[in-house]
């Protein structure tokens, strides 16, 4: 439903976004990952059609934004960057001149706001003027005007930031209870973001797309995927680490010292293979006390810190 | 044209929600009052016509104008709202259509405002109705232009003090292009058709031209596309922008 062909952008000499091409199907739910000034925005200012790219395309359920615009617009809901909205409108006045653009006339028009107000919870504001709004309501206001026509691209550009953490949780139940019919693309640098409700994500930094996959393949690219760590006595950590070195899978070993005499051993796998069953096996052999064996999981985090300061770094 | 109402009734209640709309108003009229008695000798010319009224509209409009017109994309771009507002499905020309009638019927309003002073000619005296609303017709096609002008300048910036200034010397050449102020610096090296077409922009002449009771043609002509020709320019100027 979304097609970015080869987007390209500059301003003047400063390549913003360079070549960036993905599409995202009906169902699922992109996650836009990248550090600040890595061209997220650009990107989606690009795929609703506010910016004209230098190069590529970008199509919204068929319609090329740039040649047949103010049908690709009907078919998408997008909260740009900062979720502006007209700061003398009531939250009222203002979700019912979208409603009014967006083509609903009389009951139709009042049956939709209502309808998005109820889903973004503004009830309670619907009659104050939107500059006097705390930045979480303007924020769901500016959610309400992008889901008020039900449409079936959405586009939002940091739908949580600003928000408080129940506020979070709430925007991400709605936008995980509206996955299924749309497709959906958000941006955004929180990483729990991406693992709470992206079915997909990409890493995107100076302009480059760097990784394209599920939540789940991106974090086997951690060094951290398949690691096990052993919590024991600090004084038998050499004797634990001994043992387990003995492991022909074990790429490299990291102790954090703990509280109580305690300490972790982390061994990191040396190729991405399982072997939590092994070591614990030969950690019970070695008669060392183990207090606590976990198989970790991959860390998006170091994922995404590696990925983009190695391109920082190019 | 259904959204150009859409866009025209937010535009238009926009002025309303601030104080913006009522110190317009209130200015405007103090202003028109001011220059009609004082400047223009309403009551020692002694005769029962408007003339003292309407010939200082040019000049009231020249700077009162550009304050209403600055704000139409300036305000938008600064905000952001403007990203918000070209990503619905509406087409550019509907966007400056709608917001330029907005402030068009405003400016209008604030004209028609005037009447008191048109009831008083009248309890004063017997004077030409027909061309005081000659003249009333005639300044409003003028306030178009000014206000077109100022729209496409607006575009062009997100500061709104920038477009207020650049949007005053522009209209200030527009006014008095039928001047020696304006000529003296073409005709000395410009051909006599140029030095004329020059002239014929000149918003005065073609406004005291109507304010003398005839609505000709040219001037509506003038008026009208001026207006269109800066609509033009400032959709133009709305898509370059996209650009980047």
């Amino acid at each position: 439903m979304i097609e970015i062909q080869g987007l390209k952008k500059y301003f003047g000499h400063i390549r913003a976004v360079d070549d960036v091409s993905f599409s995202v199907a009906r169902g699922e739910v992109l996650g836009f990952l990248g550090p600040n000034g890595a061209g997220k925005s650009t990107t989606m200012k690009m795929a609703t059609g506010f910016l004209a790219p230098t190069a590529g395309t970008a199509r919204i359920c068929g319609f090329d934004v740039q040649a047949e615009p103010v049908s690709a617009k009907r078919k998408m809901g997008y909260l740009p960057e900062g979720a502006p909205a007209y700061p003398d409108m009531t939250a009222a006045a203002f979700l019912d001149f979208i409603a009014a653009i967006r083509g609903f006339d009389g009951i139709a028009r009042a049956k939709r706001v209502a309808a998005a107000v109820e889903r973004t919870q503004l009830a309670g504001i619907l009659d104050q003027s939107i500059d006097t709004l705390s930045k979480g309501f303007k924020r769901r206001v500016g959610l309400a005007q992008a889901l008020l026509h039900d449409p079936d691209v959405l586009i939002l550009d940091e739908p949580t930031d600003g928000l408080d953490p129940n506020q979070k949780h709430e925007v991400r139940n709605l936008i995980r209870s509206m996955a299924a019919d749309k497709a959906i693309v958000i941006s955004t640098h929180i990483l729990e973001e991406v693992d709470a409700i992206c079915t997909r994500a990409i890493i995107i930094a100076k302009g480059r797309v760097l990784a394209d996959g599920t939540p789940e393949a991106l974090e086997k690219r951690s060094r951290w995927h398949y690691a096990v760590s052993f919590v024991t006595d600090a004084a038998a950590i050499d004797a634990l680490q001994a043992a387990l070195g003995a492991h022909s899978g074990v790429g490299g070993f990291e102790r954090i010292a703990g509280e109580d005499g305690l300490a972790m051993l982390t061994a990191f796998p040396r190729a991405g293979a399982p072997m939590l069953a092994e070591l614990g096996a030969i950690a019970r052999a070695s008669g060392i006390r183990i207090d606590e064996i976990r198989e970790e999981r991959g860390r998006l985090d170091e994922v995404f810190r590696t990925i983009t300061t190695a391109s920082q770094a190019a | 044209m259904r959204n150009i109402w859409f866009i025209f009734k937010r535009e238009l209640g926009g002025y309303f929600a601030t104080p913006v709309a009522y110190v317009f108003l209130v200015i405007f009229l103090v202003l028109a009052s001011v220059f009609t008695f004082y400047l223009g000798n309403f009551f020692e010319r002694g005769q029962a016509d408007l003339q003292a009224f309407f010939s200082f509209h040019p000049w009231l409009y020249l700077f009162l104008i550009p304050a209403i017109a600055m704000r139409l994309w300036s305000e938008e771009r600064r905000s952001g709202t403007i990203e918000l507002f070209l990503t619905l499905p509406i087409t550019v020309g509907q966007a400056v259509v709608g917001k330029f009638l907005a402030a068009w019927a405003f400016v209008v309003l604030a004209l028609a405002l005037t009447f008191p002073i048109w009831i008083t000619v009248n309890r004063l005296g017997d004077p030409d109705n027909g061309i005081v609303l000659a003249s009333y017709v005639g300044s409003a096609m003028m306030s178009a232009g000014y206000l077109a002008i100022g729209s496409a300048i607006s575009a062009t910036t997100k500061s709104q003090v920038v477009a207020f200034v650049v949007s005053a010397a522009v209209c200030f050449v527009f006014t008095v292009a039928g001047t020696p102020i304006v000529l003296s610096f073409f005709s000395g090296w410009a051909p006599g058709a140029l030095v004329d077409a020059v002239a014929s922009f000149s918003f005065l002449t073609h406004f005291n031209a109507i304010s003398r009771g005839v609505i000709d043609l040219r001037d509506v002509v003038y008026f009208v596309s001026l207006v269109a020709a800066c609509l033009f320019v400032n959709a133009a100027i709305v898509e370059l922008k996209k650009a980047g």
